[in-house]
């Protein structure tokens, strides 16, 4: 009963999040960019909910605003690992012994190495940027895509309805897209779910170390960034944005967990 | 066991010999020409640049400086720095003290704390484990960066209990060892709680209980010693974690350490600097994972017979 109000709360968090990111101007009057300078460094109040920053800018649109950039390089990098991962995985499953040992000996390599530093070195490479972030996250996060959907495609290909299907004559490519991949989804989208979070943290503070989307763009680490010379007498320039990272991250968890339960609940 | 410690001394080598083919690649692959990177913003004559294509060995096809490359990182040479006119290893030895400083009180703190949770949260009531591990997903959620300003915030310019930049005291070691502590106790918590509350349905703890011993004594004695491994296995993860906490973590406390080091080279395209922290960390990785296993053969006399 508990948890269904919790992943009910969640779920309500992550329709206004995605509002915000879709349609921002139907939560807020203003833009994001309008400064008013005699009305700098105010703290929360009814005309500024969340106060304003140096340079007047009144915080709660600055969020609102920035939901969708902020969400757009956590799911960017969970996608194109998805993409990347699922292709490694079939490879290393179907394409062979040799195949499979390289595939998973490099898998393995990048897993070994320190996750943010092995993103900062792309960036120190590539330069900043929310493209590259996506391409520094996407990196680290693919392995582990690629285990599961091996693992996946392993167990799925000696089972019956596969033997059946080939059996029946089918091609090995249409075996592997109507039978094996829809099967092995269901696990891939509950840890895609989780490791969207992840990787939100991760963009995030890949931003706020100055290496994502530049200033005065209002993604949420960029905020922190921004307002760092701030923080000892505007509180709230140094609150709200992590917040609004922190409830994200949190209802992601909570929805993808609950998932996690239920197709666990399906296949035991 | 032996053969196990054998595929996973080789797994080691091989994770080190990909760190080091990665970070040549990146060398290689960085937009424009190698000695162009190097020069940076400065203008030189052409006979200074003649002069590093010769000391970095780039006149030479890409096989062989791939092998003197290996060569020198085997022999410990991770090259120069672009930017700070000494070498990598250097940089990342006079920067090594207050990391470690760091990570070792945030590693110990985490480790208590966890152990405490643990043992408190195991096998209670409905709402103490409600409560434990609602706090552990917010543990989860919370970027160490923003936990980081959020302890600054609170602790050092509201209340002013602690300073807010420096490393030269004791308190100001504080509030960052939180910082970098949280994702570990909240990680080692949901771990050793899990293992805590298998021990305690084994025979040997009824055992125990029957022979009249307290419920903390059970626990203690008994079920806390299988809990640990799992924690322990955990440990060479944990300190590619500490790394890249420590990014933020030192830049948010205006404090010295590695993370500050590769901060800055990030910034300035230093790319040896990167590419040595990570070749350290992932050193670092293998060796603690090694020890390990070897630390298990120590602990649990049944696995030197399986071999």
């Amino acid at each position: 009963m508990k948890a269904r109000v919790g992943v009910g709360a969640a779920s309500v968090t992550l329709a206004l999040i995605t509002l915000a990111a879709l349609a921002p101007a139907l939560l807020v009057d203003g833009t994001p960019d309008q400064a008013d300078a005699l009305a700098a460094l105010e703290g929360p109040s009814a005309d500024h909910l969340f106060g304003t920053d140096a340079n007047g800018r009144d915080v709660f649109t600055r969020i609102v605003y920035g939901a969708a950039p902020s969400l757009l390089a956590g799911l960017g990098a969970t996608a194109l690992a998805v993409a990347v991962g699922t292709a490694l995985g079939l490879l290393a499953a179907l394409g062979g012994r040799a195949l499979d040992e390289i595939v998973m000996r490099l898998v393995e390599v990048v897993l070994a190495l320190p996750t943010l530093l092995l993103a900062l070195l792309v960036i120190t490479i590539t330069g900043p940027g929310t493209v590259n972030v996506i391409l520094a996250i996407a990196l680290y996060t693919a392995p582990s895509y690629a285990r599961l959907v091996r693992a996946q495609t392993m167990v799925i290909r000696r089972a019956g309805f596969v033997e059946a299907a080939t059996s029946l004559g089918l091609g090995q490519g249409r075996i592997i897209l109507r039978h094996v991949l829809p099967n092995a989804f269901a696990p891939l989208l509950v840890l895609a779910t989780i490791e969207v979070g992840t990787a939100l943290v991760a963009a995030a503070s890949l931003s706020y170390l100055g290496l994502g989307p530049q200033p005065p763009a209002p993604e949420w680490g960029a905020m922190l960034s921004g307002g760092r010379d701030y923080f000892s007498v505007a509180w709230w320039i140094a609150i709200f944005p992590g917040v609004a990272i922190t409830l994200t991250v949190l209802s992601i968890t909570v929805v993808g967990r609950h998932l996690q339960r239920l197709v666990e609940g399906r296949t035991s | 066991m032996i053969r196990r410690i054998l595929t996973r001394i080789g797994t080691s080598v091989l994770v080190l010999w990909g760190a080091v083919t990665v970070s040549f690649t990146a060398l290689h692959l960085t937009p424009g020409n190698v000695v162009d990177v190097l020069i940076g913003s400065s203008i030189v004559t052409p006979e200074v640049r003649a002069q590093i294509i010769a000391d970095y060995g780039l006149d030479a096809p890409l096989p062989v400086q791939y092998a003197t490359y290996l060569g020198r990182v085997l022999r410990g040479d991770l090259g120069q720095s672009y930017q700070l006119h000494e070498s990598v290893a250097t940089a990342i030895g006079t920067q090594l003290g207050p990391s470690i400083q760091l990570a070792g009180a945030a590693l110990l703190v985490a480790v208590v704390a966890a152990t405490t949770l643990a043992l408190l949260t195991a096998r209670r009531k409905r709402w103490i484990r409600g409560l434990s591990s609602g706090l552990e997903l917010i543990g989860v959620s919370i970027p160490t960066f923003w936990a980081a300003i959020l302890l600054l915030t609170v602790f050092s310019f509201q209340l002013g209990w602690f300073p807010a930049v420096g490393d030269d005291s004791g308190s100001s070691l504080v509030l960052p060892v939180i910082a970098v502590a949280i994702p570990i106790t909240t990680m080692l918590t949901q771990l050793m709680r899990e293992s805590l509350e298998l021990t305690l349905e084994e025979p040997f703890v009824l055992t125990a209980r029957s022979r009249g011993m307290s419920d903390l004594g059970v626990r203690l004695r008994h079920a806390l010693r299988h809990a640990l491994v799992p924690a322990v296995t955990l440990l060479g993860w944990v300190i590619g974690l500490m790394v890249g906490s420590m990014v933020a973590v030192e830049q948010i406390f205006s404090r010295q350490g590695i993370g500050q080091l590769t901060l800055t080279a990030v910034s300035g395209k230093d790319l040896p600097v990167v590419m040595g922290v990570v070749l350290v960390t992932a050193l670092l990785y293998v060796v603690v994972n090694i020890l390990i296993d070897l630390l298990y053969l120590v602990i649990d006399p049944r696995l030197r017979s399986a071999a």
